[in-house]
């Protein structure tokens, strides 16, 4: 201990410091896996179950028949798509009142949400929850690349990586979310984000952007660390800190006078 | 003139070649034997003998020029073994290589070879990533280079042509990386193309004519790739490497300068020989920022193209930036408010575009350039200088100097609103308000504070020569008070801590002749005299002979002053100074 | 001009062994005499030389000497594997690598060890000059940098009297001919150059291929659009149905992709924008008025469209007045209708020039 209290001030330190955050951080990241879940068919009797979870966990903001308060939207006609997305991504129940819905902790296991989403799809017709095979990631790569690249990637970034919008809001990652999730996103537009209905972006389509994003979550890194994905901004930071540091301190060692 | 000296290295090849008057060892005879064939048909001994001669100091910041020279080296290399490779044409073709997430993708010749040399040519996606952070760390180098020399003044008389040729030189490598990011034809570097088309545009009255010739009509056009790959391997290089040749002629020259210290004066360098110690440094160190360059290329992706997607006008990405030697030219255009855009007899003036992208290349690098010679107007300084000033010593420049940095990077932040509005959940809107007034807030209150701490800085550095240095030892005297001990500090440390002068303003010569005839130059003088009070009015003596002995004689008797000086003749005038010392040889 | 004229020693070399005590002179400052202490401190010349422990320790060089051949050696070795691993490692395979995740191996291998190879050479030979070869301090002495008065006097003589025996001040004919010819010449290589770079660009900046009757299709593939399939809070990337016809795809693209999107029509405010568009759905070039950037960012519950190059922001609601950042001029709108069948159609093309901002956009 001494023995590192004694190197504290070394130039190095910060380095190393640097070094643990990032590695924290990133591990930090990688833990934050999504949770795999199955959708199940309504029933009466889900419908009934959904609403006595609505109840006690939605209707303060969205009111007791989800027709909406001023604190939160009316839900007639949003879907069960719209459920399912909202909160199988832990957005919804809203933690406190935001520029925007934060991805978050899920709250509820997966049948609760399909009874949640059965009781608000019961409401209203809206998009249901959408058929398995277009959301498994098997279709075309590259026609997914393509159609991520003029309708997604001016927001979510080439990577999926995220990006800002106006006023604090932001399109939020992309990496590692379900095939589901996607869709779901695409057909109901929550938030800031507009709707990509089934005329728009096929189903088939909807599946190549999926299979897409899943083929770049799997890639292996090609040329080593990504920094993010984020484009020059993170190479600019990391030439000057890391590049500029590394020579410096070659060159400090090369000027100084051997012992 | 070499007929006089003995046996020096040189003369030794030569006396050889002709008469062998004793027989030399046989590495020399080997040596003479090559090293001879060639003097005999170039005489280049002379020459080379002086520069193995030839002595630099030694400093790490020293070392930062050779880091921008090295990586330029590695770019060349790099370069010309992608060129091995990448196809510079923008004619359309259906991907059909290794990389699944683009087969029967259209795309562009040069997006097809650059995707081909990551992923199918062996040991390609090594040498493309060593090219691009090679061509980063060339341009950071290179910047911290300059303000090293800007902050130590080593711009100075004689060393005018080279701060200019410097500036240029730095100027001409934003333009030669822009080029390079643009030549792969891939969504980001598009864009930036898309972009570079729009500021063209902003030209008053040529605008449009300037964009068609360049890109050969309409946007993007198939010769804007041809045209940049040209640029950017024959034409740029071959004026970067010209001017730096220059470059780095002159510093052979006029040799290099060097930091205040004991033993160093402005008449001459004290440091190590070329040969052997700075060949083997200098040498030495091409290998390790190679070395630094391949390991970070080995370790972190940079520009994954492929990631990217070939070029399509239609599409774009999140956080669409330039390379970050361009983020100040781009952070001024998300600064600069709309309205300066306006209409006037018909036309269109397009000041919200043109001022960021046409106009604060050249005023920026101009302002820069012109430094040397306005500092040298307002100090009337026209003495030659190779002693470095510390920053410290010089707060006015050094204030200004970090103003425009702070200038500089408030630009540079700007283009970068989007990432860290999403890193660090804030708003763009309210960033982008913030970096508009600190662009104007910021760099004077940089200066002021720079200014401070410098004199600051001064004050200390004063009072460690006045008091020396604290040791934390505590002495009680008889009468039970208390003292912490201070050293003095030895010859050599204080020697550093006083060596240099302070500027007085220049005194603003009366307005009138003897005859009462008001001068030609009245006004300027008048400039030029407040312009000097601003450098210099502000300012802290250094510790002389005589604050020393005051200091010393000020009751501080717990301050063991060694050898305070004695009484000396008064000091000789500035001419008899330079006196050559009796001990000389 | 008060040049550096004080005298100067010549080139010496001196190595800084029992330097410590010979005072170099100090010849800067403006020194004015008084008081009987001087006015400034002498400079007291090189401290005096601490030997290394490699100086002063055989044992200790033998080790220096045994790191430096042990960083060289390392390097030989770096290559050799390299040049194995060249050949040994499938480009394709992967492994996890610690820090980066699963990683391209071979990119990382031999990029490591040619970073071993370099580093070994280069921190080897600087070991060696620090610890083994001379570190006392050599010093050189400075010439003034001008030349001497008389070989200043002697390249004017030179010159003038070259000029004379040329007789360039005799004969003004040649003189001012000889300035034509050189300055001239040039213009016959700029010329074809600046000639041959670019067609003119006459009126093409302010067209679009969008003419009436065109069908709105979707980007990339190309089919069209029906006006019931644009929902509201939906959002289309559009191109002209003749791009298909299109010699020149990208070219036609970067000035007619189109972004086409549904608000309730309450909210829209201007009348023109609701008359240009169908039902709520309107159609505005995703060319940005700023420097071109596809501005596709739609936030579907404000309704603004952000530009993700300079941040400009667009008020959909009004018909896309810049409420944000550098453009000036809103996007300009693209009239459409629906046809016989129910697909939306251009109604007109653009009515001014779409993208950036140019000096005669005013006169198109």
């Amino acid at each position: 201990m001494n023995a590192l209290a004694a190197r504290r001030r070394h130039p190095a330190a910060i380095a190393l410091l640097l070094l643990l955050g990032l590695v924290l951080t990133g591990v930090a990241y990688s833990t934050f896996a999504p949770k795999q879940a199955d959708a199940s068919p309504a029933a009466a009797s889900q419908v009934e179950e959904g609403k006595k979870l609505f109840l006690a966990n939605c209707s303060t903001c969205h009111g007791l028949q989800a027709q909406g308060t001023n604190v939160g939207p009316s839900l007639a006609g949003v879907g069960a798509a719209s459920v399912d997305f909202q909160v199988g991504t832990g957005r919804m129940p809203l933690a406190k009142p935001d520029v925007q819905a934060p991805k978050a902790k899920v709250r509820f296991r997966q049948p609760e949400i399909s009874a949640l989403a059965a009781y608000v799809a019961s409401l209203a017709p809206g998009p249901p929850i959408p058929d398995a095979q277009y959301t498994k990631g098997d279709g075309d790569v590259a026609k997914g690349g393509e159609l991520f690249r003029v309708n997604c990637a001016m927001c979510h970034n080439f990577a999926g990586s995220g990006g800002a919008l106006t006023r604090g809001k932001y399109a939020p990652s992309l990496r590692n979310v379900q095939g589901k999730h996607i869709y779901e996103a695409m057909v109901t537009g929550p938030q800031s984000m507009p709707v990509f209905n089934d005329a728009n972006i096929s189903p088939q389509s909807k599946n190549d952007i999926i299979s897409y994003l899943h083929a770049i979550d799997k890639e292996e890194n090609v040329g080593g660390m990504n920094l993010g994905n984020l484009g020059p901004v993170s190479e600019g930071l990391f030439a000057w800190v890391f590049g500029l540091g590394l020579m410096v301190a070659f060159a400090v060692w090369l000027g100084r006078k051997a012992a | 003139m070499s007929t006089t000296h003995t046996a020096s290295g040189a003369d030794r090849l030569r006396a050889d070649d002709q008469a062998p008057k004793s027989s030399p060892s046989g590495g020399l005879k080997a040596v003479g034997g090559v090293a001879g064939w060639l003097d005999d048909r170039t005489g280049a001994a002379k020459p080379v003998g002086y520069l193995m001669k030839k002595v630099f100091p030694d400093h790490w910041s020293f070392m930062l020029g050779e880091v921008a020279m090295y990586s330029m080296i590695i770019c060349l290399l790099s370069g010309t073994f992608l060129t091995f490779w990448f196809v510079p044409s923008a004619g359309q073709v259906v991907y059909d290589g290794s990389y699944l997430p683009l087969r029967g993708v259209t795309m562009s010749e040069a997006y097809r070879s650059t995707v081909d040399i990551s992923f199918d040519i062996r040991g390609g996606l090594l040498i493309r990533q060593i090219h691009h952070w090679a061509a980063l760390m060339f341009i950071v180098a290179l910047s911290v280079h300059m303000l090293r020399v800007f902050f130590t003044g080593a711009f100075r008389k004689p060393r005018e042509i080279n701060w200019v040729i410097g500036t240029v030189l730095s100027m001409l490598s934003l333009i030669e990386g822009f080029a390079g990011y643009s030549l792969p034809d891939d969504l980001l570097s598009g864009t930036g193309l898309r972009a570079a088309e729009g500021f063209m545009r902003s030209v008053p009255v040529l605008g449009s004519y300037l964009s068609y010739f360049v890109f050969n009509g309409p946007f993007p056009g198939e010769s804007i790739i041809p045209r940049l790959y040209s640029v950017h391997v024959l034409l740029l290089p071959a004026i970067l490497v010209g001017l730096f040749t220059v470059h780095i002629g002159l510093v052979f020259i006029q040799k290099h300068t060097q930091y205040p210290g004991p033993g160093r004066t402005n008449d001459n360098v004290v440091g190590f020989p070329v040969m052997p110690v700075y060949a083997a440094k200098a040498g030495g160190f091409f290998f390790i920022v190679f070395g630094v360059v391949a390991l970070i290329s080995a370790l972190v992706t940079i520009n994954p193209i492929w990631a990217y997607g070939p070029y399509d006008p239609s599409p774009v990405t999140a956080g669409s930036q330039p390379d970050w030697y361009m983020g100040f030219a781009d952070g001024a255009l998300r600064l600069l408010p709309g309205w300066l855009e306006f209409t006037a007899f018909g036309f269109t003036f397009s000041f919200n575009v043109m001022i960021g992208a046409i106009l604060l290349i050249p005023v920026m690098y101009g302002l820069m350039a012109a430094y040397p010679f306005l500092e040298r107007w307002v100090t009337g300084d026209t003495r030659e200088h190779h002693l470095l000033d510390r920053p410290r010593n010089n707060p006015t420049r050094t204030g200004l100097g970090v103003a425009a940095l702070t200038m500089y990077g408030v630009l540079m932040f700007a283009a970068g609103n989007d990432i860290m509005a999403i890193k660090l959940h804030l708003s763009i809107n309210d960033i982008t308000h913030v970096l508009r007034a600190a662009f104007f807030v910021a760099p004077p209150i940089a200066f002021w504070v720079t200014k401070r701490i410098c004199l600051s800085l001064q004050r200390k550095d004063r009072d460690l020569v006045l008091h020396g240095r604290e040791t934390g030892r505590i002495v009680r005297t008889a009468d039970g008070r208390f003292f912490e001990q201070h050293e003095p500090l030895d010859e050599f440390t204080r020697w550093t801590l006083v060596q240099h002068e302070a500027h007085e303003p220049l005194q603003l010569q009366s307005g009138t002749d003897e005859h009462g005839v008001a001068s030609p130059t009245a006004r300027k003088d008048k400039v030029r005299a407040r312009l000097s009070r601003f450098y210099f009015d502000d300012r802290v003596e250094p510790a002389s002979p005589a604050d020393l002995a005051a200091a010393h004689h000020d009751g501080h008797g717990h301050e063991s002053i060694e050898s305070a000086p004695g009484p000396v003749e008064s000091r000789p005038a500035l001419e008899t100074s330079r006196r050559e010392p009796p001990q000389r040889p | 001009m008060s040049e550096h004229d004080a005298p100067r020693g010549e080139v010496r070399h001196t190595t800084s062994a029992g330097y410590g005590t010979t005072a170099v002179r100090l010849d800067q400052g403006h020194v004015q005499g008084s008081g009987r202490l001087p006015e400034r401190f002498e400079n007291p010349g090189l401290a005096p030389h601490v030997p290394r422990m490699a100086d002063l320790d055989e044992r200790a060089a033998k080790r220096a000497e045994k790191q430096v051949a042990t960083l060289f050696g390392l390097s030989s070795l770096a290559t050799i594997v390299f040049i194995v691993a060249y050949f040994a490692i499938d480009s394709k395979h992967t492994a996890f690598i610690p820090g980066i995740g699963e990683a391209n191996l071979y990119n990382v291998v031999l990029g490591v060890l040619l970073a071993i190879a370099l580093l070994g050479v280069g921190v080897g030979a600087v070991h060696w000059a620090k610890t083994l070869m001379p570190d006392t301090e050599s010093v050189e002495m400075r010439h003034p940098q001008r030349a001497s008065d008389a070989d200043r006097e002697r390249v004017v003589t030179n010159l003038t009297e070259g000029g004379t025996a040329a007789q360039l001040g005799r004969r003004p004919l040649i003189k001012f001919s000889l300035l034509g010819a050189l300055a001239l010449p040039p213009l016959a290589l700029l010329l074809p150059l600046l000639g041959g770079l670019g067609p003119l660009p006459k009126d093409q900046l302010s067209r679009t291929m969008w003419k009436k009757g065109d069908r709105l299709v979707r980007d990339p593939e190309r089919t069209p659009i029906r006006a019931d399939q644009v929902t509201i809070g939906s959002v289309f990337h559009v191109l002209p149905e003749s791009i298909k016809d299109s010699q020149h795809v990208l070219e036609d693209k970067a000035k007619a992709a189109v972004l086409l999107m549904r608000l309730d029509p309450e909210d829209i405010k201007p009348a023109k924008e609701r008359d240009w568009g169908h039902d709520g759905i309107v159609a505005y070039s995703k060319i940005c008025t700023h420097v071109g950037c596809p501005v596709g960012l739609y936030e579907q519950q404000t309704h603004h469209l952000l530009c993700p190059c300079h941040q400009s922001t667009f008020d959909v609601t009004q018909d896309c007045k810049v409420i944000f950042g550098p453009a000036k001029r809103p996007l300009p709108q693209l009239k459409i209708t629906v046809d016989s069948e129910g697909y939306l159609v251009a109604d007109a093309p653009f009515r001014e020039a779409v993208g950036p901002s140019f000096w005669e956009r005013g006169h198109a």
